[in-house]
């Protein structure tokens, strides 16, 4: 295990990188002396910090390489994760603590905290519907926060024009955002992999673009304020009390989601958008008609979106083009890649992690994104197929197998 | 019951039919050999769509179905056999099965045909639950045999069926074809490179040569036919 070999490789990556951070960590020009500082004690610090560094990542893909190996021979190759939720008798208890947890959690913790809280649920539900998009049927689409866009903006602006309510908005929020989902899917339907990439990441930017210029529709940058929070039954409430109310909309918001997620996945056209991510000329054979499904695909996923925005415009009660740029839909991917493609389970952590662990590590301000990317890295070596892979992908037959192998 | 004229296709630039012509009669098995990159496959893709052809015409009892969408034509009881099995590896066996049936609803009559090609395949009875993609070459081409029976087909195209499977499976899978012709009335389109097997089990038979069918005779006239002997059954 601390075999010469390793601490030599340890020892070289140590010094590359006491050579590539000579210029910013040891040189520093005073401007006001006029002089130039060598802090060499700094390069110092810096070689024993990667070496260190450097010999516990290799020990750990060590490990791992072992790891998988142990696995393979191992008869159950489901991983822990999975096997948990499987098993009821900790499952159901699990769902519970989740749900109490949920109920109270806006009574205990602060305003401030339960907003955070509605802002990462409404990232679980549209990483779930990216998710549909992205993990079923394969679609990588970088554009995806357009549809969000298009939510917020059905709200703010029907209800700026018409006066129309929440609940009035919130299921025409969803429509439009399948309608835009078929209208940017139709061009793009022969695109597969980078260019259906490429492609979905000029759209984003072409809908956030007009939303920024058109000033008589939009409001171009200044954006449009004072969108009222959902209403309870024309109750007037206090802002702590419309939060709360916005959370459990949320909440429920959620749980809908989950359910028609699942729902769509084990049902034929989930497994057609499998299918047709595997293998295109199969599904054509099977008599799959490949343009239906896949805009199937696109509605479905920015439905979503749509709802979302809405939800989100109604929480923040002031939207402009600059909180839908490219970014976002990188952190919305990010949840979906990170928490497992294609496991709603996995995509809701990624999501919770994703948008909560930032706010968390507020305390730590300037190296925040730093250390964020720095775990996103790390998962993806050491779990490449996110937080917790899709079930679909692990073998399921166990018995008989033997007999006839 | 499906009639090829003189029926033209193309990849981009390149042509790949030169003008075909192909008659299949209800009830029969007939067989299209060739070899390599003559273009039988491609022709199977033509009838089912998915490479439609530029010019001539395809037939299906009668209608025109050339320019119809791959779905519309599955939909009139075509189903195909791809070549090289394109199974879905991340789908189940089961599920695998269920894509066959994509255009049926009826559940009850979907549940029997499966119980049928269980019958045919108890292999794949027992790996109902397994990943597609863990399954044996040979076990993979009755997946796709009965993905493709799933649909309840009138007319059957397969692509080599036998590619890359161990004597004895061969052997098998001819004879559940000539089951399938037999006991359902299935006509059957089938594309071989093992021309012996193919045109024993077959009635009647197409060579085709670089994008032209160069002849076409019942299936025991080419089996004596020198020329054939030599070229495609290597004797
Ligand atoms: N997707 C494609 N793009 C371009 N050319 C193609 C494509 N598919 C096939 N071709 C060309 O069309 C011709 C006929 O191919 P086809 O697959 O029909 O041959 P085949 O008779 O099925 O051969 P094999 O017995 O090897 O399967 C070949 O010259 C091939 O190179
Ligand atoms: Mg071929």
């Amino acid at each position: 295990m601390f075999s010469i070999e390793e601490v030599k490789k340890s020892f070289l990556v140590s010094i590359w990188f006491m050579f590539l951070t000579f210029p910013i960590m040891v040189i520093r020009v005073n401007t006001i002396y006029k002089i130039v500082e060598w802090r060499w004690e700094r390069m110092f610090y810096i070689g024993i910090g990667t070496f260190v560094i450097s010999f516990i990542w290799r020990y750990l893909m060590r490990r791992k390489e072992m790891g998988v190996k142990k696995k393979e021979v191992g008869e159950d190759a489901l991983p822990l994760a999975q096997r948990l939720l499987q098993n009821r008798r900790v499952s159901y208890p699990a769902i519970a603590l989740v749900a109490v947890l949920a109920l109270i959690y806006p009574f205990v913790f602060s305003l401030y905290q339960a907003n955070i809280m509605i802002t990462a649920l409404i990232y679980v539900v549209i990483a779930l519907g990216l998710n549909i998009v992205v993990g079923l049927a394969g679609l990588l689409d970088l554009g995806y926060v357009a549809f969000y866009a298009v939510g917020a903006y059905a709200y703010a602006l029907l209800n700026y024009h018409f006066g129309l309510s929440f609940w009035v908005v919130l299921p025409i929020g969803a429509a439009i955002g399948a309608l835009f989902g078929i209208i940017l899917g139709f061009p793009v339907l022969r695109l597969r992999g980078d260019y259906l990439a490429i492609v979905t990441l000029g759209f984003g930017e072409i809908i956030r673009l007009i939303l920024e210029n058109w000033n008589e529709f939009s409001f171009g940058p200044s954006g449009i304020a004072n969108i009222p929070r959902p209403s309870f039954f024309g109750i007037d409430l206090s802002l702590a009390e419309t939060t709360r109310f916005v959370y459990f909309i949320m909440i429920g918001l959620t749980i809908f989601t989950i359910f028609v997620v699942n729902r769509l996945e084990n049902s034929r056209i989930g497994r057609a958008w499998i299918a047709l991510r595997e293998d295109e000329v199969a599904c054509q054979a099977m008599g799959i008609d490949k343009t239906k499904t896949k805009l199937t695909a696109f509605a479905l996923g920015a439905t979503w979106a749509g709802m979302g925005g809405v939800v989100f415009a109604a929480q923040t009660t002031f939207i402009n083009p600059a909180s839908f740029t490219i970014w976002e839909s990188v952190i919305i991917l990010c949840c979906v890649v990170l928490g497992g493609m294609g496991s709603i389970i996995g995509v809701i952590l990624g999501a919770l992690v994703i948008k909560l662990l930032p706010e968390y590590l507020r305390e730590f301000s300037q190296y925040r994104m730093l250390l964020f990317g720095a775990i996103l890295v790390i998962m993806m070596v050491f779990r490449p197929g996110g937080i917790i892979t899709s079930v679909r992908r692990t073998y399921q037959f166990k018995g008989k197998s033997n007999r006839h192998a | 019951m499906l009639e090829l004229r003189n029926v033209k296709s193309y990849y981009g630039n390149i042509q790949a039919l030169k003008g075909i012509d192909i008659r299949v009669s209800e009830g029969e098995i007939i067989t299209l050999i060739g070899a390599n990159g003559a273009g039988k496959s491609t022709t199977l893709m033509s009838v089912c769509g998915v490479v439609p052809p530029r010019s001539g015409e395809i037939l299906f009892m009668g209608e025109p179905i050339h320019g119809m969408s791959p779905n519309q034509i599955v939909s009139l009881g075509i189903s195909q056999v791809p070549e090289g099995r394109r199974i879905f590896p991340y789908l189940t066996v089961m599920e695998n099965l269920d894509m066959g049936a994509f255009l049926r609803n009826d559940r009850v009559s979907i549940r029997e045909d499966i119980d049928y090609i269980f019958e045919l395949f108890p292999i794949l009875a027992e790996r109902r639950n397994q990943a597609g993609g863990t399954l044996s070459g040979g076990e993979q081409q009755m997946l796709a045999i009965s993905r493709a029976l799933m649909a309840r087909p009138r007319l059957l195209l397969m692509d080599e069926p036998s590619l890359g499977l161990a004597p004895l499976v061969v052997k098998r899978i001819f004879e559940i074809i000539r089951k399938i012709n037999e006991e359902n009335n299935t006509t059957i389109f089938l594309v071989e490179q093992n021309a012996n097997q193919a045109l024993k089990v077959a009635h009647r038979g197409y060579v085709m040569e670089t994008g032209r069918v160069t002849m076409s005779d019942t299936a025991d006239n080419l089996l004596t036919n020198e020329g054939i002997r030599k070229a495609y059954l290597g004797m």
